[in-house]
């Protein structure tokens, strides 16, 4: 571990961004596991079947638990629906939004763009501007003042990550920003990785965002009764605990400011439930590695690569026994991270490219 | 014209439904096979982040940047849509018994 600690520079148009440009950092060629042509094909080959599958179960499952939740409204029973209900719109919608962001989720581009705007919505994500800042994230993951999505940066805040459990926070962010663009203002940091023609687009869909969630309102009111609200909307604050959980195990502890996935990424087995709600994301290495391999067919790709990858945590509950000490080390020292150690089998970090990330202990 | 053209590989190197990389004197291109057994060139690199796109996914006339997911249609260069906003540079493409070549111009 080093000892000096280095105060990091998130901001998006500040000095670390900056020097991460100037250093070569950013935009840099990342290492890859070698797999042969025809291996990489049948791995990156579209279907429709299996997202139409889990979508009908997914949009299928909120019907039923949504419905019931509505039609037991007023007494305890409606509860379990709706626990059920939060979790498939405030964290499958993360899943579904990230998947079918990438284009990979269906064959048909059209059904990807539908379940886009349809998640996108739900896990209150502008679906302009977070396709571009996810396309900056695997541009740039974890490169601090470059990546737009660090879910946990150092020294850790974790009153923040208590209140996003509930998603307090990030869902008042989410509201704000919709207000923001739906004025028609876009900001500097916004700026910076969405391109001027794309950011016209951004204001249109805040303003309908909007306009879903003023009708939303003007329900409850007319109803008297938050019903309406615990259908759409607040299922991003009660649910989105299941997507929290997964969330900050893709690169909560490890390494920033490398060129590796597997020093800042975390591969981790999960159950069946979390991997349905999770769309397979728990294979998260592999998934930055080859962001082309559509979700399900990352369990194929882990067998295939997992000699060349780090151990993965064995379940959700690992992966929290080693990553929330090392929250509590970065609180004293933000310079502190968990090495990931290869096996045997593997290749061998660049010594000349990490040399900050190997160095440490 | 005829002396611009440069063999790139015998048909066989390619795959139906697949793309090879190409260099050659400091560029590199991207070469296709369609399904339906024609031949195509763009530039190699990804007009988004400058990513070899030889590594990306072709789906009938559609190729897809490795990287990021954007996609051009091969044969025009048009791109398709976000994150990919500025088209690819095509070149011409003709087989000659069981060569490919490529004018670069």
């Amino acid at each position: 571990m080093t000892t000096s600690a280095t105060k990091r520079d998130y901001s998006l148009i500040g000095r670390d961004a900056q020097r991460a440009v100037e250093t070569g950092l950013s935009a840099a060629e990342w290492y890859h596991t070698d797999i042969p042509r025809k291996e990489m094909k049948e791995l990156m080959k579209r279907e429709d079947g299996p997202a139409i599958r889990d979508t009908a179960l997914w949009l299928g499952g909120m019907v039923v638990t949504g419905g019931l939740g509505a039609a037991l409204w007023g007494s305890w029973w409606c509860v379990p629906f709706f626990l059920v209900y939060g979790v498939l719109y405030g964290s499958a919608s993360d899943s579904r939004w990230h998947e079918c962001g990438h284009g990979t989720a269906f064959k048909t581009r059209w059904m990807n763009d539908v379940v886009y705007q349809i998640a996108c919505f739900m896990i209150m994500r502008n679906p302009i501007t977070w396709r571009w800042s996810h396309t900056r994230h695997h541009t740039d993951t974890v490169i601090v003042g470059r990546d737009p999505e660090i879910a946990v940066m150092r020294p850790p805040d974790l009153f923040r990550l208590i209140l996003n459990v509930f998603g307090i926070l990030d869902a008042g962010y989410a509201m704000v920003d919709m207000l923001r663009n739906a004025a028609g203002i876009i900001s500097r940091e916004e700026k910076t990785f969405v391109p001027a023609e794309e950011q016209p687009k951004a204001i249109r869909v805040a303003r309908i965002w909007l306009a879903l969630y003023a009708a939303t309102i003007v329900a409850a009111f007319a109803m008297g009764s938050i019903l309406p609200l615990m259908l759409i909307g607040l299922p991003r604050l009660y649910g989105a605990w299941h997507h929290v959980m997964t969330g900050l195990l893709q690169h909560g502890g490890l390494a920033d400011n490398v060129i590796d996935h597997r020093l800042n990424s975390r591969t981790v087995y999960m159950n069946p439930f979390s991997r349905f709600v999770y769309w397979n994301m728990n294979y998260h290495v592999e998934h930055h590695m080859f962001p082309m391999v559509p979700y399900h067919a990352l369990p194929r790709l882990h067998a295939m690569i997992k000699h060349d990858l780090p151990a993965p945590c064995p379940s959700i509950l690992a992966g929290y026994r080693e990553m929330i000490p090392a929250f509590l080390r970065q609180l004293k020292n933000e310079d502190y991270f968990l090495k990931r150690s290869l096996p045997p089998t593997a290749k061998p970090y660049r010594e000349d490219f990490e040399p900050q990330a190997l160095a440490a202990e | 014209m005829s002396d611009s053209w440069i063999a790139v590989c015998s048909r066989d190197e390619i795959d139906e439904e697949d793309v090879m990389r190409f260099d050659h004197e400091g560029r590199t291109f991207a070469i296709y096979r369609s399904p339906d057994d024609a031949f195509f060139a763009t530039d190699g690199l990804c007009t988004h982040e400058k990513i070899h796109l030889a590594d990306g996914l072709v789906m009938d006339e559609v190729i897809e940047c490795p990287k990021h997911n954007g996609r051009f249609n091969y044969k025009t260069g048009k791109a398709l849509g976000a994150p990919v906003c500025v088209n690819l540079q095509t070149y011409p493409v003709k087989l000659d018994g069981d060569t490919v070549y490529i004018a670069i111009g």
